[in-house]
This record gives structure tokens, C-alpha cells and sequence, in this order.
């Protein structure tokens, strides 16, 4: 009977000691629901099995909140996480824990957004947004060829850095005088007629683009901060009879925003690429529980360009390798 | 004022837990009376008033309507029994105008289509009435259409007063309706409840203002311990007495039969 | 009674006042055009509002109107684009649901006795994430022709106006005739007004309550509708800013947050003010962050002149 009892608490010591050996890596995105981040676990998940590593995953309950995020933070390190990732939805607010992880030992990159400052995580795994921003730039001057522009700009909200990064690349790319990188404002130029906020979403996208058609009937170009502000603005095109001769390009590279460029009604998008992200987190993570070594700085996860008609000069994808790509409901 | 009961109670019983707030009190209410009710705290005079309007069940005794065994079991009962109820809170919506006031609940609706599928209000109809009804009981406003809270406070209860007796078919019962108001707009609440009484309306009236009640009253009921103990004719009896009986300092048995009604 | 007209008329004379400044800084803003464009921008929001008035009218709130009218819009396009429901039905059932959260939320307030802002805090997120999760964050599109009709637009003297702004206005004079000229409008401004002396007149205050919460559900479905034809999409992050901003309208349009006082068409001034500034301000070219502050100001504004016509209305009471 005690050989038995010895036998048993044995075979669960094992067990527990093999699992013990498995490497466990953290992912927190901003929230659960969003297709880029859904694309972003599962590329963690498929990464982290094929190295031997287990994955868990956890989120914030909305964009901005950051009690979920350090929550799911402090279970992880209670699991015994070795590597936490993290797109972090209060680039501030999240510092004091992912100082706490670090401080036993934990690697801590970020992912897609940076902390602030840049430094507080280990590494930083991202798109460079200025350059998505210059890509589309490039790709509408060249499609509106030796026409006059009058450029409207859907952005985000005033301060944010994605938002003012896109928008200050889309600028460069343009060929217009622009913003560096590191700065938060909107730049202006002669040639932007209107600036309007769509804070993302297509509703609000789609009333900004109407005010702007209201101010100038005649823009031809049009930058828009992500595809759901595209789509909106694209309504408000249409019902104008304005959908074919305005150039409208964004940012992203979700499969609806793919298929919305297939249609025609975006004409190229900047594609980014969350998988890659997730990728090369868990490589890094990997690489620093087998030999100690940390990864550090800024490592661009590369934009491409999707655009269903070529233009001289720039180069693209099409749209079919973009839908291969894409996040979301294919 | 003939000696007629349109409102009784015998015997009630009323128990909240192990305290006997009635205790087997008896009540009566002639026609076109006002009946004038006096107690300390504790004596009983709310539980009283609420088990008359239907505010809550007694444990045990009856209460006739005009000699008719009645059951309430919800304020709505009593009011179609025609027993209306003036409350301390005054039950006035401030924002709302004078009429609205005094038809709410209770609203006219315009007649036909309008009226039965719109379900159309018939503004000129409650306007009409109600000018006609304040002005039949003397109280004095600048507009009708008025919202009642630039009203003053003898105002404010002239409206609550003209609408129990608006709608009450024998009875009006009000708690408190002096208190809170100054002297000149006391006097005139009073003036109002002499005049509802003589529009054959009985009326209920529980104070703790001795001048008011031996002012208007024509009975008065003294509570006490949950019972009455005494019914006083206020013509009769000094307002001292009257208190020390309210308070046990004096027997009813040791008053002068004048005394006594 | 003055000082009551100053109250109500306020908001109006300030959305004159700010067509007149715009008119004056944007020749393009007085078109008969744009200004059926600020009509399209303002009516789901103005729908929305309908519902938050009757609320706001008994001195509650309903803080999850915009997330549970972008639930609506969710069940309606995803029954009608995924399992092929006619589209009758699916408008029916994406009203049913906002209809549903309404009767819950009247439901709480009134046999739990939980404050409304409470109750709709939580609604709200349970509206939020039932929304995320039904459509997996993702936007429903290629939505049948007839869920976006009230989309469409007609001529009418030289601009273009969509059906779905008269389905609002329309809305609007229902509402306003219900509250004026019905006793049960006028007992929603009792039980606002003071809940305790409606319940002694022998109102049914929970019934009066448990109705308002269920129509503002049914107006937040009516709203989805209307969102889904101007969009023409399904989207689980609509009604997000339409949140906050439909109690925006409902306050700078006059009506008191204490419950009892206000008018149901103040509301409609009260979205149209917030949409000639965001109209406006582009016009002008002026940064969005500056629509903010006018709003923010607006507000407080608004409060400001209710209470001080409040004050002077009840000092000019007196004897006769």
C-alpha cells in the first residue's frame, strides 16, 4: 500500500519537474477580441510550441485598460513565466510592474506600442509606424501623378504617437516637408486642406470625411489613420460621387482592409504584421532562457505595402500575398 | 352637522412586532364634521390615519363607511371609498403647474378619437375646473398655469388641500397641514378647511397646533396609549385640560360632562 | 415664467448664435447641403437622446445607451448578413434585445432599488462585451439592401436629405406629444419631479419607471437601425463616443439632471449644437481637440443657466 502511495507521488513528482522543465512565456495584449491581437496569440502559441515552450495568454478587458494588464502580469510571474510580452494599453501606467518583473529576473518586451519611456522594457518589437506612414505617402504621390494635391488627413486623436507618426511619414512620403519620427504633433503643409479626428472608428471616420468634402469639394487625397476610418470615409466618398477619383490609402493590413483595397476602395494599404511580432518575441525569449542573453532596443517587424495596381516606382505587394498575411476573418 | 357617522372604527388592533401601536381603539366621524385629533407621541394618531386610508391593514376590528363594513387593503381602496389623504410630505410635484397638480393621477382626457386612441389630455377642461374649484375656495394664485413651487408655502398647501377635496366624496383626513407654514398662512388653511367642511366634505385633522385644532374643530379625539380616551368639545373644554388628558396628567373622568361631546 | 423661457430657450438661441458665428467664418457651412449633412451626422445620436431624455426626465441615467444600441446593430446585421433572416426580422430582434436591456436596467432600478448610474456602469460593460464577443470584433459587412434604406437620401429643394433623419424628427414629435399632452408623460415628470409625493397621488411610479427605461431600450434599437443605414455596416465599436455625447445632448439641451424638468425637443438642440461645432470647427479648419473644450463648456454652461433660471423662477413666487 505505501509502495503503491510511493509509487504515485513519484510518477506526479516527475510530471511536475517534466513541466517544470518546459519554459513558460507570457503574451499580454491590449485586449482579447481585436483580430490583430487574436493573430498575435496565435502566432505566440504556434511559435511557442514548435521551441518546446508553454504559452499563456492574457489581456486588458478594453483598449486602455491597464488594471487587467498588470493583473494578468502578476499571475504570470506567479506561473513562473521566464519572458513576458506585452502591448502595453497605458505605455506609463504598466512601468512600475514591468519594473517589478524585471527586477526578478523576468525578460520583458514589448510589443506593437512601446512603454514610456522606451527604455523600461527589455526590448521592443514593433512596427515602425513613420515608415507605413512614408510607404503610403510614396504610393499616392506616384498614383495622383503631376495633378495638384489637396490632401485631407483622417487621424486619430490629438497626442498620440501612432497617430502623429503615420500621419507626420504619410507627409514625408509625400514628398511634402514633415515631422521627424519622435515627435507627438500633426505636422501641417499647403497641400493638407483638411485635418479632421476620427479616433479609429468608422462612424466617426465617416463624419470627418464629410466635413472635410464640406470644406473642399475638390481633395484627391485621402490619408486615413487605420482601415475602419478608411471605410467610413469611403461611404462618405461614395455618397459624394467621389469614390473613383479620390486617392484614399491607410495603415494596417487586416483582411477586411485587404479585401477593401481587392474592391478598389482602398487604394493600397500599409500592411503590418503582428505573427512576426509574436515571433520573434518568443524567439528572443527562447534565446534568453537557454543562454542568458537579452535582446534590446528597437527591432522593426516590417510593414509592406498591399496595393492592387502597381505604380511606378514604388514597390508593392499584391493583394493576394496581402490576404495570405492579413489578421482577421480571411 | 347632523349626528350621522360616515366614517367608524371599533376595536382596532395593531401590532408592529412587540410594540401595540393600536390597542383596541375606537373612532367616529360625523357628516360635515371636522373632527380634531390630539395626542403625544406614541399615541396612536398616525397608525390611526393610516389604517383609515388604507396605508396598512389593522390586525384586528372593522371600519364602516356610512354604516358599511369595509376592507382596505391599499390607499387606492379608501380613495374610491371617497376618503381622500393629505400627507405631512407634501405630495405636490414642484415643477409641475397648478393644475397638472390637482388633476395628477387623475387627469381628464379629451373626448373621442383624441381622447380614447391618443389618449389626448383635455387641458381646457382641467384649466376650467380647476379655476372654477380655487376660486370657490378662496384661494388666490396669479395663474393657474403657474408651477407650484413659486407658490408660496400656504399657498403650496392651499393646492394639496383643494385637491383632496376635489376628488373626496366624504372624507378628507390631513396630518399636519399647519405645520411649517407662518401664522397669516395658517390662518388661511384653516379658513380652507371650514370651507371644504361646509361643502359637505367631513374632515380628519391630526395637529400638534392646540390654537389651530380648538380654532376649527368641532370634535376632538384624544389618543393615548394606542385608545381613545376621550371625545372633548373644544366650545367646552380649556386647552390646558385638554392637554393634560392628552397627557394622563388628568382622567377623562375627571372632566365636567360640558366638557365632553 | 420668464425666467422658465430663459431656461428653455437658451439652448436654441446658443445653436442660433453658433450657426450665425459659423456663417460667418465658413461660406460653405450656411449651404443647404451641409447643413442636411449635419442633419445625417446628428441623428443617431438624436435618437439616442429621445431615450436619455426620458431617463434623465425621472433624475436617472442611462450610461450604457450607445454600447447597447451597438449590440443592436450587431444582432441585426449578423442575423440578416450570416443566417440569411429576412430583414424585418432582424431589425424586430435587434430591437427586442436593446428592448431587453432596457427592461433590465428598469428592472434593477426599480425592485432592487440600485441607483441608475450604477446599474447602467454595469449594463454598459455587459452591453460592451456580449457586443465584442458576439461579432468577434469584427465589423459585419455586405448588410442587405434593406437594412441600410433609411440611408438613402431624397431631393428636397436642392440638397439631399436621408429618409432616416425624418424617421428622427419624426420620433422626436411622437415624444414630445407622448410627454405634453398624455398623463403618462406628465406622471414621468412627477415621479421625476418627486418620486415620494407621485407614489401618495397613487401613481404607479415603478410601472412609470420600468416603461421609461423599456422605451429608451426600444429607442437605443431604433437608433441602431438608423446607425447601421448611415454606415452601412455593422460595427461592434459604434456607439462609443455616442455614449457620452447623447447625455451631453440631453444636458446642454436644458433638461435638469435632478429629474422633473425639461423638454424632450431640447434634446434634438442639444445634438444639433454639438454637431454644427464638430461641422463647424472643420470648416475652419480648427483642431478637434478644441470641439472638446466648447463641449465641455457647453455643459457646464447649460447646468449653469438651468439652475439660475430655477433660482429666479421660484424667487418671483410670493402672497396674494
Amino acid at each position: 500500500m505505501i509502495l503503491r502511495a510511493v509509487h504515485v507521488f513519484a510518477l506526479i513528482g516527475l510530471s511536475s519537474v517534466a513541466a517544470a522543465q518546459q519554459p513558460v512565456i507570457g503574451l499580454i495584449t491590449k485586449t482579447s477580441t481585436n483580430p490583430f491581437f487574436v493573430k498575435m496569440r496565435e502566432g505566440a502559441e504556434a511559435a511557442a510550441k514548435t521551441s518546446g515552450a508553454r504559452l499563456i495568454s492574457g489581456s486588458g478587458k478594453n483598449d486602455g485598460d491597464n488594471v487587467g494588464q498588470v493583473t494578468a502580469l502578476e499571475n504570470m510571474i506567479a506561473a513562473g513565466a521566464k519572458v513576458i510580452l506585452i502591448t502595453p494599453n497605458d505605455s506609463k501606467a504598466i512601468v512600475p510592474s514591468i519594473s517589478k518583473a524585471r527586477a526578478k529576473g523576468i525578460l520583458v518586451i514589448a510589443l506593437d506600442s512601446p512603454t514610456d519611456p522606451v527604455n523600461a522594457s527589455d526590448a521592443l518589437f514593433a512596427t515602425d509606424n513613420y515608415r507605413a506612414g512614408t510607404l503610403i505617402g510614396r504610393y499616392a504621390r506616384a498614383a495622383l501623378g503631376a495633378k495638384v494635391a489637396r490632401i485631407a488627413t483622417i487621424d486619430l486623436f490629438p497626442g498620440h504617437p501612432v497617430g502623429a507618426q503615420r500621419h507626420n511619414g504619410f507627409l514625408k512620403g509625400f514628398g511634402l516637408r514633415a515631422p521627424e519620427a519622435a515627435v507627438n504633433t500633426l505636422g501641417t503643409a499647403s497641400d493638407v486642406v483638411c485635418m479632421a479626428d476620427s479616433y479609429g472608428d468608422q462612424t466617426r471616420g465617416q463624419t470627418a470625411m464629410e466635413n472635410c468634402l464640406q470644406k473642399n469639394p475638390d481633395i484627391n487625397v485621402v490619408y486615413t489613420i487605420n482601415e475602419p476610418s478608411a471605410a467610413g470615409a469611403y461611404k462618405a466618398l461614395k455618397a459624394k460621387g467621389k469614390e473613383k477619383s479620390v486617392i484614399l490609402v491607410s495603415v494596417d493590413g487586416g483582411c477586411q482592409g485587404v479585401r477593401d483595397v481587392a474592391s478598389g476602395a482602398i487604394a493600397a494599404t500599409a500592411q503590418q504584421y503582428p505573427v512576426k511580432m509574436a515571433e520573434l518575441g518568443v524567439a528572443a525569449g527562447m534565446a534568453f532562457i537557454r543562454t542568458g542573453k537579452k535582446p534590446s532596443g528597437y527591432t522593426d517587424t516590417g510593414v509592406s505595402l498591399i496595393a492592387a495596381t502597381k505604380v511606378r516606382g514604388v514597390e508593392s505587394k499584391d493583394v493576394t500575398t496581402g490576404i495570405e498575411l492579413c489578421f482577421g476573418r480571411k | 352637522m347632523t349626528d350621522r357617522l360616515v366614517l367608524e372604527a371599533r376595536g382596532i388592533v395593531k401590532h408592529f412586532g412587540h410594540v401595540t401601536a393600536l390597542d383596541g381603539t375606537d373612532f367616529e366621524l360625523r357628516v360635515s364634521e371636522i373632527l380634531g385629533i390630539i395626542g403625544d407621541n406614541g399615541a396612536g394618531k398616525s397608525t390611526l390615519i393610516k389604517a383609515l386610508s388604507g396605508a396598512l391593514v389593522p390586525d384586528r376590528g372593522e371600519i364602516l363607511v356610512d354604516g358599511v363594513r369595509v376592507h382596505f387593503r391599499a390607499p387606492s381602496d379608501a380613495r374610491r371609498a371617497g376618503i381622500e389623504t393629505l400627507y405631512q410630505e407634501l405630495a405636490v410635484a414642484p415643477a409641475l403647474s397648478i393644475v397638472e397638480n390637482l388633476f395628477l393621477g387623475r387627469e381628464l382626457r379629451r373626448r373621442g378619437f383624441l381622447g380614447r386612441v391618443l389618449r389626448m389630455l383635455d387641458r381646457r377642461r382641467m384649466l376650467e375646473e380647476s379655476s372654477a374649484f380655487m376660486k370657490e375656495l378662496g384661494i388666490g394664485v396669479r395663474s393657474m398655469k403657474q408651477a407650484v413651487e413659486t407658490l408660496s408655502g400656504g399657498q403650496r398647501q392651499g393646492v394639496a388641500v383643494a385637491r383632496s377635496a376635489a376628488f373626496a366624496r366624504h372624507v378628507v383626513i390631513m396630518d399636519e397641514p399647519t405645520a411649517a407654514l407662518g401664522v397669516k398662512e395658517g390662518k388661511l388653511v384653516l379658513d380652507l378647511i371650514r370651507r371644504v367642511r361646509d361643502r359637505g366634505l367631513s374632515v380628519v385633522l391630526i395637529s400638534h397646533n392646540m390654537p389651530h385644532v380648538f380654532e376649527v374643530a368641532d370634535r376632538i379625539h384624544v389618543a393615548r396609549l394606542g385608545r381613545r380616551v376621550a371625545m372633548l368639545d373644544p366650545k367646552g373644554v380649556s386647552m390646558s385640560d385638554a392637554v393634560a388628558v392628552m397627557t394622563g396628567a388628568m382622567i377623562p373622568e375627571q372632566l365636567p360632562p360640558h366638557t365632553l361631546s | 415664467m420668464r425666467a422658465r423661457l430663459l431656461g428653455t430657450l437658451g439652448p436654441l438661441l446658443a445653436l442660433i448664435a453658433a450657426c450665425l458665428f459659423f456663417a460667418m467664418r465658413s461660406d460653405r457651412f450656411l449651404t443647404a447641403d451641409n447643413l442636411s449633412i449635419v442633419l445625417q451626422q446628428v441623428m443617431v445620436v438624436g435618437v439616442i437622446a429621445i431615450g436619455q431624455t426620458l431617463v434623465i426626465l425621472t433624475a436617472g441615467v442611462d450610461l450604457s445607451c450607445g454600447m447597447v444600441m451597438s449590440l443592436g446593430g450587431i444582432v441585426m446585421t449578423k442575423l440578416a448578413v450570416e443566417q440569411q433572416v429576412p430583414v424585418a426580422v432582424a431589425i424586430a430582434a435587434g430591437i427586442a434585445a436593446t428592448a431587453l436591456f432596457g427592461a433590465i436596467n428598469g428592472l434593477l432600478v426599480t425592485h432592487l432599488r440600485l441607483p441608475p448610474f450604477i446599474v447602467t456602469l454595469g449594463t454598459l460593460n455587459i452591453a460592451f462585451a456580449i457586443t465584442q464577443l458576439y461579432s468577434n470584433a469584427q465589423t459585419v459587412t455586405d448588410v442587405p439592401a434593406g437594412l441600410t434604406t433609411l440611408g438613402n437620401a431624397f431631393q428636397l429643394g436642392g440638397s439631399s436629405v436621408v429618409y432616416g433623419a425624418l424617421i428622427m424628427l419624426a420620433l422626436y414629435a411622437v415624444a414630445a406629444f407622448a410627454l405634453s399632452q398624455t398623463a403618462a408623460g406628465r406622471h414621468v415628470y412627477a415621479v421625476g419631479n418627486n418620486p415620494e409625493g407621485a407614489r401618495l397621488t397613487g401613481i404607479a411610479t415603478q410601472r412609470v419607471l420600468l416603461g421609461v427605461y423599456l422605451l429608451a431600450g426600444v429607442c437605443y434599437g431604433l437608433a441602431a437601425l438608423l446607425s447601421v443605414a448611415r454606415t452601412g455596416v455593422g460595427d461592434p465599436n459604434a456607439g462609443q463616443a455616442e455614449n457620452l455625447e447623447a447625455i451631453t445632448a440631453v444636458v446642454v439641451g436644458g433638461t435638469s439632471l435632478f429629474g422633473g424638468r425639461g423638454f424632450v425637443l431640447s434634446s434634438l438642440v442639444g445634438a444639433l449644437i454639438v454637431g454644427v461645432f464638430r461641422n463647424g470647427l472643420t470648416l475652419m479648419g480648427v483642431s478637434s481637440v478644441y470641439q472638446m473644450l466648447v463641449s465641455g463648456v457647453l455643459v457646464i454652461l447649460a447646468v449653469a443657466t438651468d439652475q439660475f433660471s430655477r433660482r429666479l423662477a421660484q424667487r418671483g413666487g410670493g402672497e396674494t
